[in-house]
């Protein structure tokens, strides 16, 4: 018996002051003098212009990847081709990687001195230092989600009710659209919630390929990390709770999807 | 987690043959290789050559330059000590969210998602603002290596947790019941019933975790500061190099973190199928 209290206060000592306190701390430090230096931190024109930043990232990003996933993952479950476990690591990968080599990578390719990156400049669509070297860089890192949490609702699925209605005479595009795009709706919600969480909170790719210029080219993590380093807490702080809150919507509805039972 | 769900086996050929839709998924796969190939493949074959185009001996002066191999150095010991403090934790908490009863046990198993959620940037600030220099603990560890560990723990702990969680939830409680039965005490039986089923999860833990750490830098470049041969990490000391357009000398450590980040996963997967092998 006594064992038991030791572990439970043991484990909640530790999160309290791993997670708990941290959590609750930016909320305080963000609210401490009211709503008011809130509102006026998160509304100057820069934090406008990350959060929008933050928002276009999202909405190239994720439908990007999204599509992606589910072409990879319908790839690795029903086809057998050459190179497919090299396929599916390759899509992997991006877990294993450090954002700032993700980062590092992308401008050996589109930055100023790498291979693509000449070209495009001198054709007036320069990637590094601007929105889409961004978005890129946030393609990258969150990638794999949606394949990840499709791969094993497909394998689970089988093929049957896609035969049969392949019997009766239905298109590919139509048995894609009626019969396995609604088998795999939960798992491929929480793939996207995932991603999204992901291409919200981006900071060290994003950091190496942006230029990080205020109003033009910060994304909201890159405003934190500028207001904190202009000693500007309240201005951090307040943004980071915008991230927060995001980040407890998401949470929500990851809980929500596992309560309809798919994982 | 990340080794093994995209390894599942493939279709069977009597089935192949059965499939809709042969063209249409050809154009579909087509697509997907060539968006993987321009938003993964190109940028590492770039990097790669990045770091060895220039010779074998370019990048072994890169990789080992002091600042660099204090760097990677630092990078192993910080994140060696936060996966092993949470390897213990983590076990902990997920022992008590599954064994014990409590109210308010579904908030704190919630609670463990919101690492995975928060930007690391937040999380490196939070954890600065309340245990760094104006702190309300009076503690300080801006610029430490014990802040870094606290970063490494904060971002990681969900991964040690989750392993462990629902192997533990789905051991068969008659084992325990039958030492207990047979005189084990509590610590007997969970050395010789509970711990030898949970080691391969712990170790998947530890391997996701590790592989998590050494690349971390959101949660970490505020907290280490930059401070080379004390708290400079390898993604920081990476992320100067490019400041400095050294890009060589930050493709060479690239390249060493990246290769350690697999060899790391490999290495616990394959541990972890041996031992659950002769678990069984």
């Amino acid at each position: 018996m006594r064992a038991k209290y030791l572990l439970r206060g043991l484990a909640g000592v530790y999160l309290a002051i791993v997670l708990v306190a941290p959590l609750v701390f930016v909320f305080w430090s963000a609210f401490r003098h009211g709503l008011g230096p809130f509102w006026s931190a998160i509304s100057t024109p820069e934090a406008v212009a990350a959060l929008k930043l933050t928002l276009i990232t999202a909405l190239v990003a994720v439908p990007a990847n999204t599509i992606f996933g589910i072409l990879a993952a319908l790839a690795l479950t029903r086809r057998t081709f050459r190179g497919r476990r090299v396929f599916g690591a390759l899509i992997d990968l991006p877990l294993a990687l450090s954002p700032v080599v993700v980062g590092l990578a992308l401008l050996l390719v589109w930055g100023e001195a790498g291979w693509f990156g000449p070209w495009m400049i001198h054709h007036g669509m320069p990637v590094v230092f601007s929105t889409p070297g961004i978005i890129l860089a946030t393609i990258v890192v969150s990638l794999p989600f949606v394949t990840r949490e499709l791969v094993p609702v497909l394998n689970e699925l089988g093929v049957e009710q896609q035969e049969a209605a392949a019997t009766l005479g239905a298109s590919p595009l139509h048995i894609v659209w009626r019969i396995t795009l609604p088998a795999i709706r939960y798992g491929l919600v929480y793939g996207i919630v995932l991603t999204t969480a992901r291409v919200v909170g981006e900071f060290g790719a994003v950091a190496v390929v942006s230029g990080n210029i205020a109003g033009q080219s910060q994304t909201m993590t890159l405003f934190v990390e500028n207001r904190f380093q202009a000693f500007d807490l309240v201005g951090a702080y307040s943004a980071s709770v915008v991230l927060a809150l995001i980040s407890v919507v998401t949470v929500a509805a990851m809980r929500m999807l596992n309560r309809r039972g798919i994982r | 987690m990340v080794t093994r769900a995209l390894d599942a086996p493939p279709p069977s050929r009597g089935r192949q043959r059965a499939r809709p839709g042969g063209a249409g998924a050809s154009i579909g796969l087509g697509i997907a290789v060539a968006y993987l190939s321009l938003i993964v493949l190109i940028p590492l074959a770039a990097l790669a050559w990045s770091a060895i185009g220039g010779g074998w001996s370019a990048f072994w002066t890169a990789v080992s330059s002091p600042e660099a191999v204090a760097a990677l150095r630092l990078t192993f010991e910080v994140s060696a000590a936060a996966v092993a403090i949470n390897a213990v934790m983590g076990t902990v908490v997920a022992w008590v969210l599954v064994r014990d009863s409590f109210r308010g046990r579904w908030a704190v198993d919630v609670l463990l998602d919101l690492p995975f959620a928060l930007p690391t940037i937040v999380a490196g600030l939070t954890l600065l603002s309340l245990y760094g220099v104006d702190g309300p603990f009076g503690v300080n560890i801006a610029y430490t290596r014990i802040g870094i560990v606290m970063a490494l723990i904060f971002v990681t702990l969900p991964f040690s947790v989750r392993a462990v969680q629902p192997v533990l939830a789905a051991l068969d409680r008659d084992m325990e019941d039958a030492a207990a039965t047979l005189g084990a005490g509590p610590f007997t039986v969970f050395r010789k019933v509970i711990l030898p089923n949970l080691v391969p999860a712990v170790l998947s833990g530890i391997g996701l975790s590790f592989s998590r750490a050494i690349g971390e830098f959101g949660a970490v470049v505020l907290i280490a500061g930059n401070l080379p041969f004390k708290t400079e990490t390898a993604s920081v000391y990476i992320f100067g190099q490019i400041e400095n357009d050294n890009s060589a000398a930050a493709a060479a450590a690239s390249l060493v973190l990246l290769l350690a980040s697999l060899v790391l996963l490999v290495v616990f997967g394959l541990i972890e199928s041996r031992v659950t092998r002769h678990a069984r």
